[in-house]
């Protein structure tokens, strides 16, 4: 096995969005694919940088929008027309304009759940272990700083090459290597 | 320089610096900061004996609404003052009270923003912890109200040995959808706003306990660019689908009333002025629940005097709005010409016998106090904001309770005229469930963090945050 094999990936820290945002374009230019990006907040424009295109998110929330007005208006009209028809003063069985309501309300409901759902499953969470965590430095990407990680399973990824190239981007501190198992065993 | 001492000027003659930029990011703070300050009110702060006390008094609303639950389940609703032919009293009231103080927190998140407004990040979290428990308490009287509450289930469409389905023809089956809905996709904005601020929470504490917990709630966050993006999107999505879900709810909460043939409350004016009262009260509570919190928390670098003030002038737009509702309501009533409806209207003003004080009392609550906040020196002070919206809260709560008992003590037939007088078992388990709502918001308080820290962060100088929420 490589020496590559034993490792997630290289991790650098930047103080600043510009700067992570200047490395990731950078490395990407430099030709690596599998790598990823860490920061407080949303940063402007670093999706752009690491190639990330549309997402397949809004499509879901669509389909969700549409089952759940579907089952509700076919619901109401199953109930009551078809399996339990009542007549009020003569009224049509399928009155559709009371239906709106509650159609409008479990579209809603059903979308929205689509949508938090959705993005927990596209983004592979919950996710309670993962090699980033390793990293004792990485506790401050939720707070204040500015990660950029190359993933061992990139094909131009080489160890001391791909530590050189990171190191030349000027980061703070060392380039740190990111171990695929906890070596304290205290984040398990 | 110059700037420097205009400003010392302008404080020295007390001149209003009209053209002054809001201020609704803290000066001088970063990202390290903000994450300290906010995180530390939860992992750091000792629990106070403010807090405490506050917290034992809830407690013991709890325990009164849980005594007079009690009751009610083993007597009946017999133990109310409603009676035929006023069925609906206090408890009608207060569902249609609470779930218009629910309706501001979702505004605040979603309307503003898809408006792009800045401001609601500081004020968020809180409006939407209040959003949620307001409608737990909602929740409840109806189905407190329902006589037998141990089958409310029966309100859900479900396979049942009886082959019989809910009513979906009536407004009270939109109810169990509307606010079902509305509970379940605020839970799911206010908790998805908060993953990446527990993931801060994971990451900075200290002791086993709160690492554990805040860890299990954070699900892994892990600040991934690509994770961002499709969480912005979500989030983007969920306040599309929130924005319009707002006016539903209380619409279908409306239609109780406007889909009855009863006398003044047979109006098509009922849904919009039932939305706008709702946010107007909603409003009132925000800023009720804002000014303690930024006082004891010393967030007042976070919540600025400039916010208070643009929630006084939604207060007041609100106000208008919902006066218009009362006005249009009177103008109606007389201009359609129908009996039985003008009698009530005028009954409603001049029965002072019964209702009519209270009548005028919430058209001064409403409508004459909020006219206060005009004036930028009164939106400015705390306590004048905090009298007016305390007012406010009380004003729309008298505004359903007027609106129920006048129209259900004059129904079309003399023979069928009632009054509605709450007795102590009312007034007992609507000052309960507040035991419900400041519990539950004082436990959100010392435990979660109060404000979004990560969108905090992308609103400071320099931040490079993203388009969405500025």
């Amino acid at each position: 096995m490589s020496p590559s094999a034993q490792i997630y990936g290289l991790m650098v820290e930047f103080d600043s969005p510009e700067e992570l945002l200047r490395a990731t374009a950078a490395t990407r230019r430099a030709g690596y694919l599998r790598m990823d990006a860490y920061s407080p907040y949303p940063v402007d424009g670093l999706s752009v940088e690491l190639g990330i295109r549309g997402s397949r998110l809004p499509f879901v929330v669509l389909i969700g929008g549409i089952l759940g007005a579907a089952t509700a208006f076919f619901m109401q009209i199953y109930s009551m027309a078809i399996d339990y028809p009542l007549n009020v003063g003569g009224r049509p069985l399928i009155s559709w304009p009371v239906f709106v309501p509650i159609t409008f309300e479990l579209l809603i409901l059903v979308a929205a759940l689509a949508a938090f759902f959705g993005m927990m499953y596209l983004n592979g969470l919950p996710c309670p272990h993962h090699p980033v965590f390793n990293v004792d430095r990485f506790c401050r990407a939720s707070q204040d700083r500015f990660f950029l990680c190359i993933e061992a399973t990139d094909s131009k990824f080489d160890r001391l090459i791909t530590a050189e190239f990171l190191s030349a981007l000027t980061p703070t501190g060392e380039v740190m290597e990111v171990p695929l198992r906890s070596l304290m065993g205290d984040h398990a | 320089m110059e700037n420097g001492q205009l400003k010392v000027w302008r404080e020295q003659e007390k001149v209003p610096d009209l053209l002054a930029v809001p201020e609704y990011i803290p000066g001088g703070y970063t990202a390290s900061t903000v994450s300290e300050k906010i995180s530390g009110l939860v992992l750091k702060r000792p629990t106070g004996v403010g807090w405490l006390g506050g917290f034992g008094l809830s407690c013991l609303l709890l325990a009164i609404f849980g005594m007079a639950v009690l009751w009610l389940l083993v007597f009946g609703v017999g133990i109310w003052g409603i009676q035929i032919p006023n069925c609906w009293g206090f408890d009608i009231t207060n569902f249609v009270w609470w779930i218009g103080i629910g309706h501001a927190g979702t505004l605040i998140s979603a309307f503003l923003l898809l408006m792009h407004q800045r401001w609601r990040t500081s004020i968020n979290r809180i409006a939407e912890a209040m959003t949620i428990f307001a409608v737990m308490c909602a929740g409840l009287f109806p189905l407190l109200h329902l006589g037998r509450p141990w089958f409310f289930y029966w309100l859900l469409p479900y396979p049942n040995t009886m082959a019989l389905w809910p009513q979906f023809r009536s407004p009270l089956v939109f109810d169990v959808f509307a606010v079902g809905t509305y509970f379940t996709v605020s839970l799911l904005f206010w908790y998805m706003g908060m993953i990446p601020d527990l993931a801060t929470l994971r990451d900075r504490a200290t002791s086993r306990l709160p690492r554990i917990a805040f860890a299990a709630l954070a699900l892994g966050w892990r600040n991934s660019a690509r994770h961002w993006h499709r969480y912005e999107q979500a989030y983007l999505l969920l306040a599309g689908l929130g924005t319009p879900l707002v006016i539903s709810v209380h619409s279908v909460v409306s239609s109780d009333f406007a889909s009855s043939i009863e006398p003044a409350w047979h109006e098509t004016v009922f849904p919009p002025y039932f939305v706008a009262g709702a946010i107007f009260s909603g409003f009132a509570m925000v800023i009720l629940l804002c000014i303690p919190i930024r006082h004891f928390y010393r967030l007042q670098e976070f919540i600025t005097i400039d916010h208070l003030d643009v929630m006084g002038k939604l207060l007041l737009a609100t106000s208008f709005l919902t006066s218009y509702g009362y006005l249009s309501e009177q103008f109606v009533s007389w201009y359609g010409g129908e009996t039985a409806e003008r009698y009530v209207y005028w009954w409603r003003l001049f029965g002072f016998e019964q209702y009519a004080s209270i009548t005028w009392f919430l058209f001064f609550c409403n409508t004459i106090v909020p006219q206060l906040l005009w004036s930028r020196r009164m939106r400015r002070r705390v306590s004048v904001l905090a009298v007016v919206s305390l007012l406010v809260l009380v004003g729309m709560w008298f505004e359903r309770y007027m609106i129920i008992t006048t129209t259900l003590s004059r129904d079309y037939l003399p023979s069928s005229w009632g009054f509605f007088k709450p007795t102590i078992w009312d007034i007992l388990t609507f000052v309960g469930s507040l035991g419900i709502f400041f519990t539950a918001f004082l436990l959100f308080a010392r435990v979660l963090p109060v404000m979004s820290m990560a969108e905090t962060r992308a609103l400071l100088p320099g931040a490079h945050g993203p388009e969405v929420g500025r």
